[in-house]
């Protein structure tokens, strides 16, 4: 039955990949994302899951890989460090086409960093992270009910295009109760056409990422490529708000996209010609959706809790059409809606663009 | 009596594939190979096992086994193994792991799959060189031995001791079997079987880990021709390794 619940980000996570079939859970304790394996330590085993908590990241994602390659729906969860100790088997399950979905409630970093909320991880989650060329599925949701949504989302398409897709999320999205509708909870998959089940009655099967042989790893890339290309066609998922006429697109994804909201709704009310795009499948990245707001309104602002990170997808989608400006919150610093606002007024000017053009 | 009135006493076990082993000459691997497909079949187990490759020489173990497999990144095969039983508790699931894979970068993962009374079978060669990529030091590498990364032999104090794996999981209350064993004649090889079988016995008793090492010999990075291979094995490797079993049930 549908509900709805009051929830935190990170239980709602945790309950909208027990709704979409998940019933593999392999973790060790990081903070700030402790709140998911806390909550699946009882959720799982009361709906027959298994929940391990491993020795360590390595061997958390290496024992999603054994549950991936039996054709069940398994997930990890953690934070910065222990998502750096992943990316081998992240390598591993993109090389050897295994569905499985990775949570990152990112810290601050490099290093051991710090737990307040941040986006330093875009980098490593869109760019694969990982030895090799290959890229993981990243959904970035802003809110508890997509924590929700998107946790089943990511098991869709990592199931659908047999690639590791990641959630990324902070701690203002793992902490933070909102109202959430439970929707209708599927069942687990069953006998996918490559898993790995003893091999009775059908020849052997074989889960691998060595292609040795001349040519071979070539095609392999290739193969991994049109999947990447398909996810770009057909997989982008992006929220546009922008009047007709606009003088500044703000680019979010995330929390931070909550706080730009605000701004540009604040800007907005003033007269002020603002929209607002916001990424929430970074990988693929919405280059479209993009390109042409800030093609239309002539500027860019990105805002994001890094150093810039967002921003280099930016500024390739724009391909040096369109002005880019840059508002940046690292290490744990959260904008406020006011510090956005000022900064759309300084680009646009504080009685608007035109208006400042005619005077 | 009739030629196909004969009875078959001996032929190549059912789930050994035709493909010709592509190991060296003197090489153990393909004997241990034969060893696990003889121990499928007796147990009949070639429908519902599952093997989990570590990353050396074995690792093309799915060229030879009529069985499904998947490729564990290096030293994690432990943990692949668990993820695999724990989501399909009705197969059987046995990892193939070198002294490289297991006792250097996969020692975390070894020691809590046996802590935690995993039901999985760990094969674990021990020919106390890296093989594959070419003759370096490994954790089981004996004082003095020369390599290609202990040019003057390898010194304990700085190098390291040999690792005992056996007698150390045997320590663990999760592990249900631990024993070494050796390939070098045909009375170890008759051991070696009997030992295979009772790690097999301890995953479908469900009674947790079960771990068979085998000492086993490397002519090619040890710089030897095979029967000098064998020759240091007995007189060497057994001294360091002493074969026994250590934990049955």
């Amino acid at each position: 039955m549908t509900e709805k619940q009051l929830l935190k980000g990170s239980v709602a996570l945790a309950q909208g990949a027990i709704d979409a079939g998940c019933r593999y859970y392999f973790g060790y304790p990081i903070t700030p994302q402790n709140d998911i394996p806390e909550y699946l330590s009882a959720a799982l085993p009361a709906v027959g899951g298994v929940f391990i908590q491993a020795e360590s990241e390595l061997a958390s994602i290496n024992m999603v890989l054994g549950a991936a390659a039996s054709g069940k729906m398994a997930m990890t969860s953690s934070s910065g460090p222990g998502i750096s100790l992943m990316q081998e088997g992240l390598s591993y399950l993109a090389g050897s086409e295994l569905p499985a979905v990775v949570v990152n409630i990112t810290r601050s970093g490099p290093g051991l960093g710090g737990i307040a909320p941040t986006q330093g991880d875009y980098m490593q989650a869109t760019r694969g992270g990982g030895h090799g060329d290959y890229r993981l599925i990243v959904l970035a949701p802003n809110s508890a009910q997509e924590m929700y949504d998107l946790a089943g989302e990511a098991f869709r398409l990592a199931f659908k295009y047999r690639n590791p897709a990641m959630i990324l999320g902070d701690a203002i999205l793992g902490q933070m109760k909102e109202p959430v509708m439970l929707r209708e909870a599927l069942s687990p998959p069953q006998n996918s056409p490559w898993a790995l089940s003893g091999a009775k009655d059908r020849q052997p099967r074989l889960v691998k990422s060595l292609y040795l042989k001349d040519g071979e790893m070539t095609v392999h890339n290739l193969k991994l490529l049109d999947k990447y290309k398909a996810l770009q066609e057909k997989e982008v998922k992006v929220e546009i708000d922008c009047p007709t006429r606009c003088d500044l697109i703000v680019v979010a994804f995330g929390s931070c996209s909550r706080i730009a909201r605000t701004a540009v709704d604040r800007a907005c009310l003033q007269g002020l010609k603002v929209g607002l795009v916001r990424p929430i499948s970074l990988f693929p990245f919405p280059e479209k959706a993009v390109r042409e707001e800030a093609q239309k309104a002539g500027r860019v602002l990105v805002v994001e809790m890094n150093t810039g990170q967002m921003l280099e997808d930016v500024k390739l989608a724009c391909n040096g059409n369109s002005e880019v400006y840059f508002k940046s919150y690292p290490g744990g610093a959260v904008p406020t809606p006011e510090e956005i606002e000022k900064e759309i007024e300084v680009i646009v000017g504080k009685g608007g663009l035109r208006h400042v053009n005619s005077s | 009596m009739s030629i196909a009135a004969k009875k078959r006493v001996f032929a190549s076990p059912a789930s050994l594939t035709d493909n010709k082993f592509h190991f060296c000459p003197g090489c153990h691997h393909g004997l241990v190979h034969r060893l696990a497909a003889e121990t499928i079949d007796y147990y009949d187990l070639s429908s519902k096992a599952i093997g989990v490759i570590g990353v050396g020489c074995g690792v093309f173990l799915y060229d030879y086994l009529a069985i499904d497999c998947c490729e564990s990144p290096h030293g994690r095969a432990p943990a692949v193994a668990t993820g695999i039983k724990r989501s399909n508790p009705d197969s059987f699931v046995v990892t193939y792991q070198g002294d490289g894979d297991l006792a250097a970068i996969g020692t975390s993962e070894i020691i809590h799959a046996a802590n935690r009374q995993e039901s999985i079978t760990i094969i674990f060669v021990n020919n106390s060189v890296y093989g594959m990529t070419g003759g370096q030091m490994a954790p089981t590498t004996l004082p003095g031995q020369k390599t290609t990364t202990t040019p003057a032999g390898r010194q304990p104090v700085g190098d390291g001791y040999p690792i005992n794996v056996a007698e150390l999981i045997s320590t663990l209350k999760g592990t249900a079997f631990a024993a070494r064993v050796a390939c070098h004649s045909h009375t170890h090889i008759r051991t070696a079987r009997k030992a295979m079988r009772r790690a097999f016995q301890a995953q479908i008793e469900k009674r947790g880990l079960g771990l068979i090492e085998l000492l086993s010999a490397c002519p090619t990075n040890w710089r030897m021709t095979p029967q000098q291979s064998v020759r240091r094995l007995e007189a060497e490797m057994i001294n360091t390794f002493p074969l026994g079993t250590y934990k049955d049930f």
